[in-house]
C-alpha cells in the first residue's frame, strides 16, 4: 500500500466521519439537557433534502449549510412541542420523528432523483494541497473545518460558560434548577432546536461532502450510530470526535472492501466489513455497561419528562 | 424595637390546591435577628408557606411585607434579590456537579470561578464550616451537602434564611455545629425562619414558635417556656398519647441471628455491607440507627430476602438458616419486612388494598391457594387491617396511591403486624408520617414485640429508636457497631458512631470508630 493511498482512505475517512459528528455533537448538546431524542435520522433526512434543494436552486453551498440547519431545527420543534410542552414520552416521539423526517424528505426529494449538483469545493488556494501533507491538511470541505471547531466550541460551552453550566444542571437535576428559578423547559427547547440543527448540518452533509447526487435515504441508519456514539463517548465531545472518526473508518473499509477486493476480502469477506461497524456497536457498548464509570456519566434526567409542580 | 418594622410580615396568606386549602389566612411576622420556628404536622402547611415566601408559588390571597413594604415576590430570583435565601429539606443539588458549580448555579449575578471561590472559602471560614469546592457532590456525605447548601445562601449576605426541616438527616453533632452558625447568623442581625417538627431543637434554638395545624395558625408562642409537650398537643390539636411499654419485660430465647453477614456492593452508589453480625430475642426491639445512605437499605433487603446470601447460616430464625432462602420463602417462616419506600415497593400504587394484602398475604394468611386468589378472604383481612388501624380509606377497594402517605404506612404497617410474624424488619416505619399516625405505628409496634414477636427498626429517627428500641446499634459505610442497650446508651457515643467515617471534612472523624467493633458486636448481645 501507498502513502498515495492511505492519504485517499484518510480523507474518504474524514468524509465519512463529518456527518456522524455533527450529528453526534448536537445529540450530546441535547441529551445533556436530558432530553433524548431518537429523531437524529429523520432530522438528518430533511436536513439533507433541505440543503440538497437549496443548492439546486441557488447553487450556493453554504447557504444550504444554514437552510439545512435551519430546517433541522423546525422539525426538531415539532419534537420539543410534543414532549417539553405536552410531556409526551420521548423515545416514543423520537421514533415517530425519525419516520416522519424519513418520509418528508422522501416526499420533497422525489423530484431531485438523478439531479446532481456542484458540491463544496475546499476554501484554501489550490497551492496549498500540492505536496501529501498539504493535501492531508487542507484538501477538505470548508463543513470538515467547521465540524472541528464545533467539537471545541461544545466543549467549551458546557465546561467554561455559565450557560453550559446551567444546561449540564438541568440534565442533571430538573427540579432542583426548577427551584433555583431556572426555565428548565426553556433551556430544553434550545438545547433540542441545537441538537436539530446539528442534524440537520450533518445530513447535508451527505450531498455536499460524500455524494453530490440525491438518493432516497442517503443518510443510511447514520443518525442511529450518531445516538449510539454518545453513549460511547461517555456525553463527552473529544471522545466523541474520537468516536465519530472511528465508526467512519470503519464505513470507509467496507467500500474499500467492496470496491479494490482481494486484499481486504482475504482478511474477511466484504460482508463482514459490512457489518463491522455494528459488531463495533456492540462491543463498545458490551464495554461500557461493564465498566462502571461508562455507565454512570449519564445526565440523571436523561429521557424524563419535566412536570413542574404548580 | 417598636420602630423598626419586622422584616417580614405576612397578613392573611392563602393557598388552594385543587381539594386543600394548603394555607387558611396565615398571619405572623419575623423581627430582625430573630430565630423564628414554623411548626406543624406533615401536611399542615408549612412548606407551601415558605415557598410563597421563596416566591417559588404565588398566594391566591394575603399580603407579604418586607421591612414594612408591601412587596410581591415573582419568583426564587426575586426574593433572593430582597435578601432571602433559604435551604432546602430535600437538597435541590446536582450530584454529578462540583461544589463550586453548584454554589455558581445558585447565585444570580455572574462572578468569575477564582473570585467565587475566594469568597466561598471566606464565608466558610467565617462560620466554620469546612468544605472543598472542588469536589464532586455525589461523593459527599448528607451533612456536607447541607452545607454546601447553607454557604450558597450565605454568600448572598440574606437577612432572612429560610431553613426547611434542615436537621432530619444530620448526627446528633451535624445539628449542634449547624444551631452554632444560626445562633451566629441569628446576632449578626440575620432572621431565620426554622422549620421542623422536632420539638426539642425548638425550644434549644427558636424565639418564638408560629404553629400551623391544617393550614391556619393556632398558636404563636415562645418555645422557651412550653414543654415539648404542650407545643406537640397544639400541633396535633388534641391530647397526645404515651406509648404504652411495659417496663421490666423479659426476652423470651433468640429469634433471630444474624453472623458475619456481607453483601457486595449493588450499583455504582451503593453500599457494601460488611460482616454484620447481632441477635434480637423474642419481645426484643432492635434499633440500627445511622444516617442515610450507609447501608440501610442494603441491610433491609438483606434481611427480607430481596438480596440472598450464600451462606444460609448467615441468617438464622429460629436456629434455622434462612440466608438462601428468598422473601417468599421466608415470609412462610415467619420473617415479614417493611420496606422504607411505600408508593412502589412496600405497596403497589394502582392496585387496591385487597390486592396488595395478598401479596405480602398469600401464603401465610392463605389469601391465595394454588395460585387462586380468595377475594372475599383478602377483603375481609384487608377491612380487619384498616379497622385496626384506624386507617382513613373509602375501604377495601380504594387504590394504595389514593392513601396519604401516613394512613398508607398505616396499613402497611397493619398488613405486617396482623399477620403476626415471628420476626418483622421495618425501615423508617414513620417517615413522613403524621405525630397521630406515628404514635399509633409506635404502640403497634410495642404491642407486637410484647406478644413476643422480634422487631428490627432500621430508622434515622434517633428520637423514635430511643423511645422504642431496647437494643440499639449503629450503622456507618455498612458495618454495625456494637449492640448497647437503650437504657444504658450514651448519646454522644452514638452520634460519634453516627458520623464515622463521615464525619467532619469527610476523613478527619474516622477513629471515632474503633477497629474491632464488628467483631465485638457478636458477643455484646
Amino acid at each position: 500500500m501507498s502513502v498515495d493511498f492511505l492519504i485517499a482512505v484518510l480523507i474518504t475517512v474524514v468524509g465519512a466521519s463529518t456527518p456522524i459528528l455533527f450529528a453526534g455533537l448536537g445529540e450530546l448538546v441535547t441529551e445533556k439537557s436530558g432530553v433524548l431524542n431518537l429523531g437524529v435520522e429523520g432530522m438528518m433526512l430533511v436536513g439533507a433534502v433541505a440543503g440538497f434543494a437549496t443548492v439546486d436552486l441557488t447553487g450556493n453551498p453554504w447557504l444550504a449549510v444554514v437552510v439545512a440547519a435551519a430546517a433541522g431545527a423546525l422539525v426538531s420543534m415539532v419534537f420539543a412541542v410534543l414532549t417539553l410542552s405536552l410531556s409526551a414520552n420521548q423515545v416514543a416521539t423520537g421514533l415517530a420523528l425519525t419516520i416522519f423526517g424519513t418520509g418528508l424528505s422522501t416526499l420533497m426529494g422525489k423530484s431531485f432523483t438523478g439531479h446532481g449538483i456542484k458540491a463544496f469545493t475546499t476554501i484554501f488556494p489550490d497551492w496549498l494541497a500540492n505536496d501529501r501533507i498539504g493535501k492531508v491538511l487542507f484538501s477538505y470541505s470548508p463543513l470538515v473545518y467547521f465540524s472541528f471547531i464545533m467539537v471545541g466550541l461544545v466543549w467549551w460551552f458546557l465546561n467554561r460558560t455559565r450557560a453550559g453550566l446551567i444546561l449540564r444542571a438541568v440534565g442533571e437535576n430538573d427540579l432542583s434548577a426548577h427551584s433555583i428559578g431556572y426555565s428548565v423547559t426553556g433551556v430544553r427547547y434550545a438545547a433540542v432546536a441545537f441538537g436539530g440543527a446539528m442534524a440537520g448540518i450533518g445530513g447535508a452533509a451527505f450531498p455536499l461532502v460524500l455524494t453530490p447526487l440525491w438518493a432516497e435515504g442517503l443518510t443510511g441508519g447514520r443518525g442511529w450510530i450518531a445516538i449510539a456514539l454518545v453513549v460511547f463517548a461517555g456525553w463527552k465531545p473529544g471522545r466523541l470526535l474520537a468516536g465519530a472518526y472511528f465508526f467512519g473508518l470503519l464505513g470507509t473499509l467496507e467500500l474499500y472492501a467492496k470496491a479494490s477486493g482481494t486484499v481486504f476480502t482475504a482478511l474477511l469477506p466484504s460482508e463482514g466489513w459490512a457489518a463491522l461497524p455494528y459488531l463495533a456497536t456492540i462491543v463498545a457498548l458490551a464495554i461500557i455497561s461493564a465498566s462502571k464509570a461508562g455507565g454512570g456519566n449519564a445526565p440523571a434526567c436523561l429521557g424524563k419528562p419535566f412536570i413542574p409542580s404548580t | 424595637m417598636t420602630d423598626t418594622p419586622p422584616r417580614l410580615s405576612l397578613r392573611g396568606i392563602t393557598k388552594r390546591f385543587p381539594g386543600v386549602l394548603a394555607n387558611d389566612d396565615v398571619s405572623f411576622s419575623v423581627r430582625p435577628g430573630e430565630i423564628h420556628a414554623l411548626l406543624g404536622e406533615n401536611g399542615a402547611g408549612k412548606s407551601t408557606l415558605v415557598k410563597m415566601i421563596y416566591g417559588i408559588m404565588q398566594p391566591d390571597a394575603g399580603e407579604i411585607f418586607w421591612n414594612g413594604e408591601r412587596v410581591v415576590i415573582q419568583n426564587p430570583r426575586a426574593a433572593r434579590k430582597l435578601g432571602i435565601g433559604m435551604v432546602f429539606q430535600h437538597f435541590s443539588l446536582f450530584e454529578a456537579l462540583t461544589v463550586l458549580e453548584n454554589i455558581a448555579l445558585g447565585m444570580d449575578a455572574k462572578i468569575p470561578q477564582r473570585e467565587l471561590e475566594g469568597r466561598i472559602r471566606k464565608v466558610m471560614q467565617q462560620y466554620g464550616l469546612t468544605l472543598d469546592p472542588r469536589r464532586v457532590v455525589a461523593d459527599l456525605s448528607v451533612g456536607e451537602r447541607q452545607r454546601i447548601e447553607i454557604v450558597r445562601a450565605l454568600l448572598l449576605d440574606p437577612t432572612l434564611l429560610i431553613m426547611d426541616e434542615p436537621t432530619s438527616v444530620l448526627t446528633p453533632q451535624e445539628v449542634d455545629q449547624l444551631f452554632v452558625v444560626l445562633r451566629q447568623l441569628a446576632s449578626e442581625g440575620c432572621s431565620i425562619l426554622y422549620i421542623s417538627h422536632k420539638l426539642h431543637e425548638i425550644k434549644a434554638l427558636c424565639e418564638t414558635a408560629t404553629i400551623l395545624r391544617a393550614g391556619r395558625l393556632v398558636d404563636t408562642c415562645d418555645p422557651r417556656v412550653e414543654t415539648s409537650r404542650s407545643m406537640a398537643e397544639k400541633m396535633i390539636g388534641g391530647n397526645l398519647k404515651d406509648i404504652q411499654k411495659p417496663a421490666g419485660r423479659s426476652f423470651g430465647r433468640e429469634k433471630l441471628v444474624v453472623t458475619e453477614l456481607s453483601v457486595p456492593a449493588a450499583g455504582h452508589f451503593g453500599v457494601p455491607l460488611q460482616n454484620i453480625s447481632f441477635r434480637v430475642h423474642a419481645g426484643e426491639i432492635f434499633g440500627v440507627a445511622g444516617v442515610a445512605g450507609n447501608g440501610q437499605t442494603a441491610l433491609l433487603l438483606a434481611l427480607s430476602g430481596e438480596t440472598t446470601t450464600p451462606d444460609a447460616q448467615a441468617i438464622r430464625i429460629d436456629n434455622a438458616g434462612i440466608g438462601r432462602l428468598d422473601a417468599k420463602a421466608r415470609r412462610l417462616k415467619g420473617l415479614a419486612s417493611v420496606p422504607e419506600e411505600r408508593n412502589g415497593h412496600a405497596a403497589v400504587p394502582d392496585f387496591t388494598l385487597s390486592d396488595n394484602s395478598v401479596l405480602t398475604g398469600r401464603d401465610r394468611l392463605k389469601l391465595a391457594i394454588s395460585g387462586i386468589i380468595r377475594p372475599g378472604a383478602a377483603r375481609k383481612y384487608t377491612g380487619e387491617v384498616i379497622s385496626t388501624f384506624s386507617v382513613k380509606a373509602t375501604g377495601t377497594e380504594a387504590t394504595a396511591g389514593s392513601l396519604s402517605g401516613g394512613n398508607l404506612q398505616k396499613y402497611i404497617m397493619g398488613r405486617e403486624i396482623l399477620q403476626r410474624p415471628e420476626v418483622l424488619v421495618v425501615s423508617q416505619p414513620t417517615w413522613g408520617v403524621d405525630a397521630g399516625a406515628a404514635a399509633a405505628i409506635h404502640q403497634a409496634l410495642v404491642d407486637l414485640a410484647a406478644a413476643g414477636s422480634a422487631i428490627v427498626i432500621i430508622s434515622q429517627d434517633l428520637d423514635e429508636l430511643l423511645q422504642l428500641c431496647d437494643t440499639l446499634a449503629v450503622i456507618n459505610g455498612g458495618r454495625l457497631s456494637r449492640a448497647m442497650k437503650v437504657s444504658e446508651a450514651d448519646i454522644n457515643e452514638i452520634g460519634l458512631l453516627m458520623g464515622g467515617i463521615h464525619g467532619e471534612g469527610g476523613q478527619a472523624a474516622a477513629p471515632a470508630v474503633p477497629a474491632g467493633l464488628g467483631a465485638e458486636a457478636t458477643s455484646a448481645a
